[in-house]
């Protein structure tokens, strides 16, 4: 089966426009519980070869916080919100007053508190989604981790493994400023959840 | 820990060998495994970068024999035995299998870290095939690399460092 052989350009386009409302409304939340304005990058949708996704934060050993969500519901898939540590101590101290410690990993206030932050960006880019598709789509509880990029985003496409060895992203950045340090998410909906989302929004079907 | 000589590298869902002189590496195991072989005679290092424990659940199209522990473990010992290995001399070292996120409920996929692990064994003692040594298991990402004249496994992690096995 090829996975993605009835992509066209206008799906892209659709997959597109359902990342910028999730993500639009993530960026308005983030933006108020900040209080300051954050822009995004327009979303990318990409099939990215299961080697090549990695490289979208810095490659396979590059060290990220990421709290990870399964979505599910009618259109199931995988979220995750990563961040560089760094970026990761700056929400913390900007947005829970935690001056994070020194040490080379989250204490487990610090790590809580993440996954708090996490939890509603997770949660509005969600429910917008939900709202535009009229499909169920729950996070479960976050699971967070601070650990090599490869390892983490492996976990995400165990669904495309069963069926390619690609899989694909709906990718937006989070800007303040100039600064790229915000974040950024990644959706990767589970093969079977495309139809679904095409058909919800009115996209013919060309397919058999 | 080794100056950068022929460093073949192994991607996920793939494997390959390394003789004589250098080393073999893959990068970021999350939930894969790492297989290695070795045949200390001839100093022939193979490792495969398992993703999924059977190929039962491969859909219709090409197969990545690479991907599954089921059919990674005869290609790499086939195509060891091709470059001289004897399988009687082979042993095994493994490293990955980690759940990277810990959730109390959630499907099968969740634990796919531990069924590649217990997978690999599996078919490692089908082809009796010791097991000399592993780290696999817990919650963190891993990247190995096996010297192949040594047969040492090295393995780095962000959270435990450096050991070698």
């Amino acid at each position: 089966m090829n996975l993605f052989g009835n992509l066209e350009g206008f799906k892209m386009d659709v997959l597109k426009e359902v990342g910028n409302i999730g993500a639009g409304n993530a960026a308005t939340a983030l933006s108020q519980l900040l209080d300051k304005p954050i822009d995004m990058a327009v979303p990318k949708v990409q099939i990215l070869p299961f080697e090549k996704i990695a490289d979208k934060v810095g490659g396979p050993e590059q060290i990220v916080l990421a709290v990870f969500f399964r979505v599910e519901g009618e259109a199931p898939g995988n979220l995750f919100f990563i961040l560089t540590p760094e970026a990761g101590k700056g929400l913390l101290h900007r947005l829970a007053g935690i001056e994070a410690s020194d040490e080379e990993f989250f204490n487990e206030m610090e790590q809580s508190a993440l996954s708090e932050i996490g939890n509603i960006l997770a949660g509005s880019y969600l429910s917008s989604l939900a709202d535009f598709t009229k499909l169920s789509m729950t996070p479960t509880v976050p699971g967070l981790a601070m650990d090599m990029a490869g390892a983490i985003l492996n976990y995400g496409l165990i669904q495309f493994g069963e069926m390619g060895d690609d899989a694909l992203l709906i990718d937006t950045t989070f800007l303040e400023g100039k600064e790229e340090v915000e974040g950024q998410f990644f959706l990767i909906p589970d093969p079977e959840s495309f139809d679904k989302i095409f058909k919800s929004l009115g996209v013919p079907l060309t397919d058999d | 820990m080794i100056e950068e000589q022929n460093i073949v590298k192994v991607g996920m869902a793939d494997l390959n060998v390394v003789k004589t002189s250098g080393i073999i590496r893959t990068t970021g195991l999350g939930s894969c495994v790492g297989l290695t072989l070795y045949d200390k005679n001839i100093q022939l290092a193979g490792m495969a970068h398992v993703m999924l424990p059977s190929s039962d659940i491969a859909r219709d199209g090409q197969l990545n024999i690479a991907k599954y522990a089921d059919t990674a473990l005869p290609e790499l010992v086939r195509k060891m035995t091709e470059l001289g290995a004897s399988r009687s001399r082979l042993v095994a070292k493994m490293a990955g299998g980690a759940q990277m996120f810990n959730f109390s409920s959630g499907g099968d996929h969740m634990r796919i870290g531990p069924r590649n692990v217990e997978a690999c064994k599996l078919f490692l003692e089908e082809y009796k095939i010791p097991l000399l040594a592993e780290d696999t298991g817990a919650n963190y990402g891993r990247t190995i690399e096996m010297d192949c004249i040594s047969g040492i496994l090295f393995i780095r992690s962000v959270q435990m460092g450096k050991k070698e096995l």
